[in-house]
């Protein structure tokens, strides 16, 4: 193992973890909105302190990992996480992307009984701005509309959005992450070019 | 029975437990549970429910709920049937003040996570807020199908003519329907869910809450979620539109016409007098008068 997947991973395991959960359960309470990871955590490049934290608060054994973040970045998510590593996006709960994500159609949808048993997608995003400009969200979780506006998705995400939307129950949730801000959509969400 | 909650939470018998009780595995699991029963308002998530130092019926499920999302920031509240002060309010109280360390209220507007037991407290929720409610049995079609495979199904195909039909043959035989507690809803358009045993007259308050609202039932071991601004509509039919009770009285402490009462027994010839079952509200409205 290299020195970067021994560096340090959630300084106070318990409260950090819980306080990354309550981040996140709000994102994904309150779509758009934008949260602040509270755990001080500095991961290999080139994962950020956001995509960092969820993942330790969230996986574990039970959950296996997919991830396009290269070796050292994985190791370290597998060392500290306790997670198995997927070969492929198509077998993992939780789906880490640091570049453009995989297809949303391809990764686990969960079934018309068991929509729960879906993946989790998070994505690695260069900015996220809440409040003005961006993309249009409606659905549970948002009074009127919230806007966000996020930089660093392919063009063609949010028709792929779309489909995966129109498949509810079925269909994958998403966490977006942005240095130490994350945001969420769960599949209710719709989106709509600002 | 009574003897189990102070076993559990009285004197050093915690000390060494993780905060909140739970172990982080179990946490980490119902954490996941919760976030995808968000995705989904409405559908009920199975997940790997532990042995609480509670009976069944003490609120097992809510409890786990709440501990696998309260923090050193947050101030809880707990209240069964309304009241603060009951023995099974005042021992989660006490558990999670021991467990956690959180910081304990009785004012609805004071809390940031309230667990409770068949009510939803007078007070508009606020964003921000969550709002726990134990769940005795989650699936609202369980008395009509039993299978619990066939309820599965029919969740999955958004088929609830089940439940029309038990409401359409209350109506026949009675003239209304005959459900006052745990009146069921649908959440978003799509999923038929049990509120739990609050009283319909308790329902309205869920459409388009804006608190998060999160169900845990512990024997049967479901959670399920309805996200803050989210449509629940009681099941009713266009010529027999859902209405919900309320005794035609006033507080006998605070006057209000608008909360809902319990009826309850003054004296031992047979006196009676309606009081608000909420406590916290109707001590805010006798402090304001
Ligand atoms: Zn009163």
């Amino acid at each position: 193992m290299r020195a970067a997947a021994l560096s340090p991973g959630l300084a106070d395991p318990v409260a950090d973890a819980q306080g990354c959960f309550r981040a996140v359960l709000d994102a994904m309470s309150r779509p758009g909105s934008v949260r602040r990871v509270p755990a001080d955590v500095r991961p290999p490049a080139p994962l950020v302190p956001a995509a960092a934290a969820v993942l330790l608060t969230l996986a574990d054994a039970a959950t296996p990992v997919w991830t396009d973040a290269g070796p050292d970045a994985a190791a370290w998510l597998a060392f500290h996480a306790g997670c198995p590593l997927a070969t492929s996006p198509e077998d993992a709960a939780f789906v880490l992307a640091c570049g453009s994500p995989p297809s949303l159609g391809v990764l686990v949808q969960g079934t018309d009984e068991e929509p729960h048993r879906s993946a989790t997608l998070i994505a690695q995003v260069a900015a996220l701005e809440a409040g003005s400009g961006g993309w249009r969200l409606r659905g549970p979780g948002i009074e009127a509309e919230h806007r966000l506006r996020v930089s660093g998705l392919p063009s063609d995400f949010t028709a792929r959005w779309g489909a995966n939307r129109a498949a509810f129950p079925r269909g994958v949730d998403l966490v977006l992450c942005a240095g130490r801000e994350v945001a969420a959509l769960p599949r209710t969400t719709a989106i709509e070019e600002g | 029975m009574s003897a189990a909650p102070q076993d559990a939470a009285g004197g050093g018998t915690l000390a060494g437990y993780n905060f909140a009780y739970l172990d982080e595995d179990t946490k980490r699991m119902i954490r996941r549970a919760l976030l995808k029963a968000v995705a989904i308002p409405g559908h009920q998530v199975p997940f790997g429910s532990r042995e609480m130092p509670l009976p069944y019926g003490w609120g097992t499920g809510g409890i786990q709920v709440t501990a696998s999302v309260i923090g050193p920031d947050d101030t809880l509240k707990v209240i069964d049937q309304g009241a603060d002060d009951t023995t099974n309010a005042v021992s989660i109280r006490r558990f999670f003040g021991r467990v956690a360390g959180v910081a304990t209220t009785e004012r609805t507007a004071e809390a940031t996570v309230i667990q409770t037991r068949h009510r939803i407290p007078e007070t508009p929720l606020r964003e921000g807020q969550i709002l726990v409610y134990q769940v005795p049995m989650p699936e609202p079609l369980f008395r009509l199908e039993p299978r619990v495979a066939e309820t599965r199904r029919l969740h999955a195909l958004g088929d609830y003519g089940l439940m029309h039909v038990k409401l359409y043959e209350d109506i026949a035989r009675r003239g209304e329907v005959t459900i006052s507690y745990n009146y069921p809803v649908m959440v978003n358009g799509r999923y038929l869910m049990s509120p739990s045993p609050i009283p319909a007259f308790d329902n309205p308050k869920m459409d388009r809450m804006p608190a998060l609202q999160l169900f845990g039932a512990g024997r049967e071991k479901r959670i399920y979620a309805v996200p803050p601004y989210t449509a629940v509509r009681s099941l009713d039919f266009e010529d027999h539109p859902f209405r919900p009770n309320r005794a035609d009285a006033a507080c006998a402490l605070c006057g209000s016409r608008d909360s809902y009462l319990d009826e309850v027994v003054t004296d031992d010839r047979g006196g009676r007098r309606f009081l608000c079952s909420d406590t916290d509200y109707c001590e805010r409205r006798r402090a304001e008068q």
